[in-house]
């Protein structure tokens, strides 16, 4: 019965909490402007708008347009039940390590990019373009974190992964440097400024803006969807591995309710953060994202470097 | 099956092709014949395919079944063997050898000169097939050479065209020099007793100094076949220039068989190898396939585009392959049985997905008459069947989940995760740049084919060549639709094809009963195929069937709720664009634009590449014109400066044709003095 409950509480809570989490933050920044704000569940009413608006599709789009969003959101919700977010135990997405979440991100990404080039508009390709390019300089980075995790972790698994951090691997400055990669390569791959602007819809600087541009009604809710529950995604990942506590190992209710309300909690202190960032930074030129994403390389390349010295030094 | 009915079998559909070769001179005169040919080629391979699957499922794994031929050079005859490793090289070849008969059938039917594809066609599987079962240096080089004189007359099938002819020269002087490495490989290692066995190099001990050149040797012969860089200058040029379904074959599998040799050679003829060879094969490994990948990116033509991705992808496989060897050298049975398997599902992979994109260019180039990625688009219009197939292919060459790509590149991934586990320094700080190569290569590749697929596939047709296309023969579609089952089948139960692969790469390195708990469950009565559990330093799990299942499933759920939260059916209109939609195709990115970006970060440095825009000033009526040039760092750094010197050298050289006849006996007494001298000093 518990595993039951877990198992559909880590499917279906993500994608409940994901226009929440949207909408808390969309709130913290009007609020840091000195502005009112939405109101804290109008991405949820935004939704179920354009849910029951009739969609408009261009003359010549293709089955693959129509189809896109749904195979997108569908590959990161998959990847989005790997993740633990309230117990280690039970996972949907049981089988699927870290490489494979980031597989999945991939899919998605690759899935959109083609939806943005088929209805054949300069908008599309632009985006397409950029959002490829994004994702050739986030891999390595994020693979070179993942080799430095693993190495501390002894594992790809994030079930796992959680289960060895909050065994205690003390402090480290490997762990600070894998950190700032992730949360680097999290920033560039959730669309969020610097890197992209989630608000913006000035023509030069969109990127994922840009490839959905064409998309309305049902399709585009999926996609916002998506792109929410992709920033739920990397908060949750980043909270799982450096901040694993409390998450639930075993069965009790009161573990699960405990677990639930720190997961909830982690999400906000993600969101404010964020939000604070993106108020306090520019979003850059195209051309700097490689000295970004570059950085986030060279802090994963450090991380395992330093790893490797203080297991000779042991 | 019992060994002598796989001979048995294999020898008559060798046989066949041999006489099937004769058969293709005639068809310039009978075109009635292709058909047939075609068909009883396919039917040859699907029979070898029958044999050698046969030997790798059911054969004990290090049980290996041997045949002596009379022919040959006197005294030496011919050695034959069939292993784990040789069935698996059958296998890949063969695979691809149907699908490419098949395909062939209805893709070569109106060419001006069908016997320039057809005498050389059954020769270069023949060749293909009795490299790997060879069991002594001669044999295999004479399988060797076959299978590179009849691919270089089939890259010069079509040599009406000055590019062809260049392909062609370019790749004889690489075979060339190839097949001369591999002769001092396998001279080195037959030492001074002359033994040319295979049998005979397992069993002596070379010192390291010769097993080290040997290996270097190996590694310049069959990596040139292979097109490690920077010896791939010929594959982007020779793929590309023969028909479709043969370049279908020289990347799915020639490129396997010349990886075949290194393996051999290096993890068997050699002796113990080192760990530095296994280090320095990494970092080639992560450095080609970076380039690889760098370079697909910025092609116009399809053909050649998929050429370099054939560069990184063999790339990859070399790295895993370093990987093993490093492991095996420092005495980590598990871990390099892990590394060898990667290695081994990845070339497998590649032999199925590279093949069917081939195919899918082929379909294109048939059904619009051009290469041209800029003169396409739309394809998903008009061409309904084999779109879909193609975005198969193009989603597991991305190593995207659930395609059989991800699934060996996962493993590859893995293999690297296990590296940072070897003792020496050099090993652990090349392992994060050699896994940082091969996850730019994988991004790169993505973007790669996402370019590849929305130019030539989605948007609007940008020529009436690609307006107007139709449709392929149901021949060609079903050599894609088998290549595509395969690719989706392995992506989903990896464990299926593992199971014989893990075996064979087990008794390479010496790990048989290590690797039992590669698959999950195995030897505790639960289900085999369902996981892979790598049990390395790294415990992990990657459940192919769950990534499949699951995205079926969610797929299914968003959909069916969606339906029923919204009811209006969508409605047609022109597209939005920002408010300025524009009718004129041209607007569209087009596939140089889309590669901008990534030309222009990496490109710069890795390929010298410049964009140059000239524009106009107000008033002057002559055209605005864009040129992007790059060069290949193989071609600036090694081969330029090489054909340079060798031309200058023939141009000194040529004044010795024009001498008197008393400076001729005295140079020729001048090189005996020297001679002589040398022998005095040597002696």
């Amino acid at each position: 019965m518990t595993t039951l409950l877990i198992f559909v509480a880590q499917l279906l809570l993500p994608v409940a909490a994901a226009p929440l989490l949207t909408g808390f933050v969309r709130k913290i920044k009007a609020r840091l402007l000195g502005r009112r704000g939405p109101p804290l569940l109008q991405p949820y009413r935004d939704l179920a708008r354009l849910l029951r608006k009739e969609p408009i599709l261009a003359d010549n789009a293709s089955w693959l347009f129509r189809g896109a969003p749904y195979g997108a959101f569908a590959a990161i919700w998959l990847a989005m039940t790997a993740i633990p977010t309230v117990a280690t135990t039970t996972s949907p997405g049981l089988g699927l390590d870290l490489i494979a979440i980031a597989g999945l991100l991939g899919l998605a990404r690759i899935l959109i990019a083609l939806a943005g080039m088929d209805v054949g508009t300069s908008f599309g390709g632009i985006g397409a373009s950029r959002e490829m390019t994004i994702g050739a300089l986030a891999e390595p980075a994020l693979f070179v974190a993942i080799i430095a995790l693993a190495i501390i972790a002894n594992s790809t698994a994030l079930p796992d992964m959680s289960r060895a951090m909050s065994e205690g691997v003390g402090l480290r400055v490997s762990l600070a440097l894998a950190l700032g990669a992730i949360v680097m390569v999290a920033i560039a791959e959730t669309g969020r400024i610097p890197v992209d602007n989630p608000a913006t819809h000035l023509e030069l600087t969109m990127v994922h803006e840009a490839m959905v541009l064409e998309y309305s009604g049902r399709h585009l809710a999926m996609i916002e969807l998506g792109a929410m529950l992709k920033l739920v995604l990397y908060l949750s990942l980043i909270a799982s591995i450096f901040a694993p506590w409390g998450l639930a190992h075993g069965g009790g209710a009161g573990d699960l309710g405990a677990a639930l309300g720190l997961w909830l909690t982690k999400l906000a202190a993600g969101g404010f953060v964020l939000a604070v960032f993106e108020t306090a930074i520019a979003k850059m030129r195209v051309f700097r994202y490689p000295e970004f994403l570059g950085a986030a390389l060279l802090f994963g390349i450090l991380g395992v470097v330093f790893l490797y010295i203080s297991q000779h030094l042991k | 099956m019992s060994g002598v009915d796989q001979w048995a079998l294999i020898g008559v559909a060798q046989t066949t092709l041999l006489a099937l070769a004769v058969g293709g001179c005639l068809t310039n005169r009978r075109p009635v014949l292709i058909v047939p040919l075609y068909a009883l080629a396919g039917l040859a391979c699907l029979i070898t395919l029958i044999a050698a699957l046969g030997a790798l499922l059911t054969a004990a794994p290090d049980a290996a079944s041997r045949l002596v031929l009379p022919v040959g050079l006197p005294d030496i005859r011919s050695h034959l063997r069939l292993d784990g490793l040789s069935a698996l090289l059958l296998v890949i070849v063969n695979t691809g050898g149907v699908a490419a008969c098949v395909f062939g059938i209805g893709y070569d039917a109106h060419a001006a000169q069908p016997a320039r594809v057809l005498a050389p066609f059954p020769l270069f599987l023949a060749g293909m097939n009795l490299v790997p079962l060879a069991d002594d240096a001669f044999t295999f080089l004479v399988g060797w050479e076959l299978m590179s004189l009849a691919s270089w007359l089939l890259v010069l099938a079509d040599h009406e065209h000055a590019d062809n002819r260049r392909a062609g020269l370019v790749y004889l002087s690489m075979a060339a020099f190839g097949a001369l490495a591999l002769l001092m490989a396998f001279g080195a290692l037959a030492g001074a007793s002359g033994s040319y066995t295979f049998d005979a190099m397992r069993a002596a001990t070379p010192s390291p100094r010769i097993a080290a050149l040997a290996a270097l040797a190996l590694v310049l012969g069959a990596g040139s076949k292979a097109g490690l860089a920077p010896l791939h200058v010929w594959l982007p040029l020779a793929h590309p220039a023969a028909p479709s379904h043969v370049s279908a074959l020289m990347s799915g599998a020639m490129t396997k068989v010349a990886l075949y040799a290194l393996m051999r050679g290096l993890l068997e003829l050699t002796g113990t190898p080192q760990w530095w060879w296994g280090g320095i094969l990494a970092v080639i490994g992560g450095l080609t396939a970076a380039l690889g990948a760098l370079q697909s990116l910025t092609q116009n033509d399809t053909k050649t585009l998929l050429a370099y991705s054939t560069i990184e992808n063999i790339g990859v496989i070399t790295a895993a392959l370093g990987l093993a060897i490093a492991f095996k050298a420092s005495g980590q049975r598990l871990e390099a049985g892990l590394a060898l398997t990667a290695a081994l599902f990845h070339a497998l992979n590649h032999a199925l997905f590279k093949p069917l994109l081939f195919l899918g260019a082929g379909a294109v180039l048939h059904g619009t008459g051009t290469r041209a990625l800029d003169r396409l688009g739309g394809l998903i219009h008009r061409l309904r069947w084999t779109t879909p197939l193609v975005l198969i292919g193009c989603l597991a060459i991305a190593a995207v989940p659930p395609l059989n790509g991800f699934a060996s590149e996962w493993l590859v991934f893995q293999s690297v995760l296990d590296a940072t586990s070897l003792a020496h320094w050099e090993m652990k700080f090349a392992t994060p740049v050699v896994g940082a190569l091969l996850a730019l290569a994988a991004a790169l590749a993505a973007a790669s084919f996402v370019r590849f697929f929305g130019i030539a596939f989605l948007g609007r047709p940008r020529d009436a060549a690609a307006a107007d296309a139709s449709e392929v023969a149901p021949s060609m579609l079903a050599a894609m639709a088998g290549l595509a089952t395969l690719c989706l089948a392995f992506g989903a139960l990896p464990g299926v094809p593992l199971d014989p692969l893990m075996r064979v790469a087990a008794t390479m390195v010496d790990a048989t009963g290590a690797m039992d708990r590669l698959l999950l469950g195995q030897g505790e009565g639960r289900t085999a195929w369902l996981a892979v559990a790598p049990h390395g330093d790294v415990t992990a799990v990657y459940a192919g069937l769950i990534a499949a299942l699951g995205l079926a499933a969610l797929t299914g759920l968003t959909v069916g709720l969606v339906s029923l939260a919204s009811g209006s059916r969508p409605r047609r209109g022109p597209a939005w664009d920002c408010g300025f939609p524009d009718p004129r195709p041209q607007t569209q990115y087009t596939a140089a634009s889309m590669a901008q970006p990534l030309r222009r970060i990496f490109g710069s440095v890795a390929l010298a590449a410049r964009d140059r825009v000239d524009m106009p000033a107000a008033g002057d009526t002559r055209p605005a014109t864009f040129t992007s040039t790059l060069r290949d760092p193989a071609w600036r750094y090694v081969f330029d400066p090489l054909t340079g010197l060798v031309g200058r050298a023939a141009d000194r050289l040529n004044a010795l044709q024009f001498l008197a006849i008393r400076v001729y006996l005295s140079l020729m007494f001048a090189a005996l003095i020297g001679l002589l001298a040398i022998v005095a000093i040597v002696r």
